[in-house]
């Protein structure tokens, strides 16, 4: 029988199916491993209610587990309390930036409303760093990027496009 | 009041009024994958559908659990008829141009974000957690609407004149969001939902901010549409579902 321990370094090891270099631990998704008699019951909190990543997610558990000679995999959901960016881990955030994807920035999640006069009542400007060359020159190109967990940007000195892991 | 209103119906109706309009918005905005004007928006546009989806599933996956008639959110979504639905009428307009499209955005996602914050607190703990999930999201939409109605509100005098148009054309079905029937006070007065007349003033407050720095001028008059919620629907909606429902109702097992 194998230890919780074992289960969560295993998970460890399942990457993100959208960024690849982080694990589905390190972006803290994985909620609870509860061993039941002879059964693993792993639950998972979705990031954006409709990603579509959440099902492959799910497969990709459920497959790395029964190739460790897991028999009785079971996936439970919870919504409570919901997914928020701050639950990933420091290692994570090198990772990302390291693959061009610049962190999240705390508190700059949205508040419903609007960005610009927020940052001109509190002058205070979202600076996103540049993941290649470190420019804080960077401007929003959108709010939304090639996934439902990211903001598309552009550096203003190196000039290069890239993707924003957005607060929420 | 005086009349007993069962609450499993009012429950499920309030439900069905919640997942319906984020069902129909939801297919509303993915109609522009693909057309949209830029690229940006385009990803936007497909991004807050895509959300829209994902809060559906919640509501009417939770419907359907309650219902307890075996129907799960598919079934919800494509196997109910036009005056099934409880959607607000908002949503069901069609998408008309870029402009319009965001207005109508803007004018729900501001009654939608007070909304969800108020059910957060619902005393249903199933409500608050979707209420808690969704509202992260809908923080984004109203920020990026609200962006976009100001620019193009404020701009060049032609996308000035389409926003003064869309506005002008949408605001009479803004007034069925505010207006509560008797499911919505029983809901209210089980603490399951937020009372609606509450959410006026903060709804109020945060358009009448927006369209006055986007340079718009909120329509006169204050006659408003209403039935979306009691299934009573414009001829938009039935051309909508045929589309949207069409697969599933012609090959009842398919999978993708």
């Amino acid at each position: 029988m194998v230890d919780k321990a074992q289960i969560w370094e295993w998970l460890a090891k399942v990457p993100d199916p959208e960024i690849p270099v982080i694990s589905v631990t390190e972006l803290g998704i994985v909620r609870d491993v509860v061993l039941e008699g002879d059964a693993v019951v792993v639950t998972v909190t979705p990031t954006y209610s409709g990603c579509p990543a959440t099902s492959v997610i799910n497969f990709e558990i459920e497959r790395a587990l029964r190739e460790k000679g897991v028999a009785q995999v079971r996936m439970e959901q919870r919504l409570s309390p919901p997914w928020t960016t701050d639950w990933l881990t420091d290692a994570a955030r090198d990772k990302l930036r390291a693959y061009g994807i610049a962190p999240p920035v705390d508190g700059t999640g949205a508040t419903g409303v609007v960005a610009g006069r927020v940052n001109r009542l509190t002058g205070r400007a979202v600076v996103v760093a540049c993941p290649r060359c470190g420019s804080e020159a960077t401007q929003k190109v959108s709010q939304h990027g090639s996934t439902p967990c990211k903001a598309a940007y552009q550096c203003r000195d190196c000039l290069e496009p890239f993707d924003y892991f957005k607060c929420i | 009041m005086g009349a007993v209103v069962d609450m499993d119906a009012a429950l499920f109706a309030g439900l069905c009024r919640l997942g319906d309009s984020t069902l129909v918005l939801g297919h509303r905005v993915s109609e522009w994958c693909g057309h949209a004007p830029v690229l940006e928006e385009d990803i936007a546009l497909a991004n807050t559908a895509l959300d829209l989806i994902g809060q559906t599933q919640m509501w009417l996956g939770l419907a359907g659990e309650m219902e307890g008639k075996a129907r799960n959110a598919d079934a919800l979504a494509f196997h109910r008829d036009v005056w099934e639905f409880r959607n607000l009428l908002l949503v069901e307009r069609p998408n008309g141009d870029f402009g319009h499209t965001l207005m109508r955005q803007f004018l729900f996602d501001a009654w939608h974000q007070p909304m969800l914050t108020g059910l957060a607190q619902s005393r249903d703990a199933r409500v608050a957690e979707i209420a808690a999930k969704a509202g992260k999201e809908v923080a984004y939409h109203l920020e990026r609407s609200a962006d976009l109605v100001i620019r193009l509100g404020d701009g060049s005098d032609e996308s000035h004149a389409r926003m003064q148009v869309a506005l002008d054309t949408l605001w009479p079905y803004t007034g069925e969001m505010m207006t509560p029937d008797a499911t919505d006070t029983a809901l209210a007065d089980a603490g399951i939902m937020p009372d609606l007349v509450g959410l006026q003033a903060t709804w109020d407050g945060l358009v009448r901010d927006v369209l006055a720095e986007a340079t718009l001028a909120i329509p006169d008059g204050g006659f408003m549409h209403k039935g979306g919620k009691q299934g009573q629907h414009s001829e938009h909606l039935g051309h909508m579902l045929a589309t949207m429902q069409f697969l599933p109702r012609a090959y009842p097992d398919a999978t993708w």
